[in-house]
């Protein structure tokens, strides 16, 4: 189609206290009508209690092609993990 | 008394349950995904509140009937619902407009029957108002998009706005039976809520830039069981199952 509406990035927050997370993305004319097709696609099942949009366009992405550099050099870095502490019971969503 | 209850249930249900089967018309032929799903799950809401309305209708008809019954069993003449719910979904522009006139209509009723002295009424008209502000916000931003889109979309409009606006006024006259509901103290004042919904409807067309017709002429009937054309093929989609196999269930 050759005038589709643009896209949106769509994030739902599953609970007060959580972060937003993304959840898919949709179109919409303008961010309005990206919220309400928000709320009729992605919450329909209570999945929601607070929803933001964006457009796709205003995010920028890295480049698959720059992984290596990116990423591999995390890879033999355990020590970054906080693997060697004990986590109290209490804390959760960590 | 309870025959008089027992109708304005079947005209409060009966919108709600043609209204939702025109709109599930729509499903899988949306416009867009999204709008689809916006469609359809406004079916359900309305379908839900259906089954409110018929349940306690049928508790107090008594005997075999059933909400099943009373959705699937009943001929042209015994709906109640207004006319402007069963125009056809002729495109976007009219089942945007269909379903903001009756919103409006629809939200502000069950503003006052939230104040219902039935209890029952009360109850569904506290838990349906949720389903419906959001049905009035979803079709009253369409009616702006739309009506201040494009010029093919503005031209559209104004043909919906010109075909459907003569339904309206049939919405906020009231019957005999609901002039007795409300005279009860369960039904909703339709005087007070017709000068409100035309403050807001002409209010809306005059800002979208649309013009409502100028002849004042309306159209009236389905209250009172007389349909337009489109009801008998309503029906025969609607109530093919139970004609066809009777007594089936799921």
């Amino acid at each position: 189609m050759k005038n589709e509406w643009p896209l949106y990035e769509v994030f739902i927050r599953s609970k007060n206290g959580l972060e937003h997370r993304h959840v898919g993305s949709l179109h919409a004319s303008d961010a309005e009508m990206a919220i309400e097709n928000a709320r009729d696609v992605y919450t329909r099942r209570q999945e929601g209690v607070s929803i933001w949009v964006v457009p796709s366009s205003e995010i920028t992405a890295s480049n698959p092609e720059n992984f290596g550099e990116l990423f591999e050099p995390a890879e033999d870095k355990v020590y970054r993990h906080p693997t060697f502490y004990d986590l109290p019971h209490e804390l959760k969503h960590i | 008394m309870q025959d008089k209850l027992y109708n304005y249930l079947l005209m409060l249900g009966d919108n709600s349950m043609i209204l939702g089967h025109r709109l599930s018309e729509l499903c899988g032929h949306g416009p867009s995904l999204e709008t689809d799903i916006a469609l359809t799950n406004m079916s359900l809401d309305l379908f839900g509140q259906v089954r409110s309305y018929f349940q306690y209708a049928a508790k107090l008809k008594a005997g075999d009937a059933t909400e099943d019954s009373i959705a699937f069993l009943r001929t042209e003449r015994n709906h109640h619902n207004a006319l402007l719910v069963e125009q056809p979904n002729e495109d976007f522009a009219h089942v945007i407009t269909r379903q903001y006139f009756f919103d409006q209509y629809h939200l502000l009723l069950l503003e006052q029957l939230c104040e219902s002295k039935d209890e029952q009424i009360n109850a569904i008209a506290h838990k349906s108002i949720k389903e419906v502000k959001y049905h009035h916000r979803f079709s009253k931003t369409w009616m702006k998009r739309l009506a201040q889109g494009t010029r093919v979309s503005h031209e559209k409009m104004q043909a919906a706005v010109t075909s459907l606006y003569p339904y309206t006024e049939e919405l906020t006259k009231a019957n005999a039976v609901e002039n007795e509901m409300f005279n009860q103290g369960i039904g909703a004042d339709l005087a007070s809520i017709k000068s409100v919904y035309y403050e807001e409807v002409d209010g809306l067309l005059s800002n979208i830039g649309l013009q409502k017709p100028e002849e004042g002429f309306f159209y009236k009937g389905g209250k009172e069981g007389i349909h337009t054309e489109h009801f008998g093929f309503i029906l025969s989609d609607f109530q093919y199952m139970q004609r066809t196999y009777p007594n089936m269930t799921w």
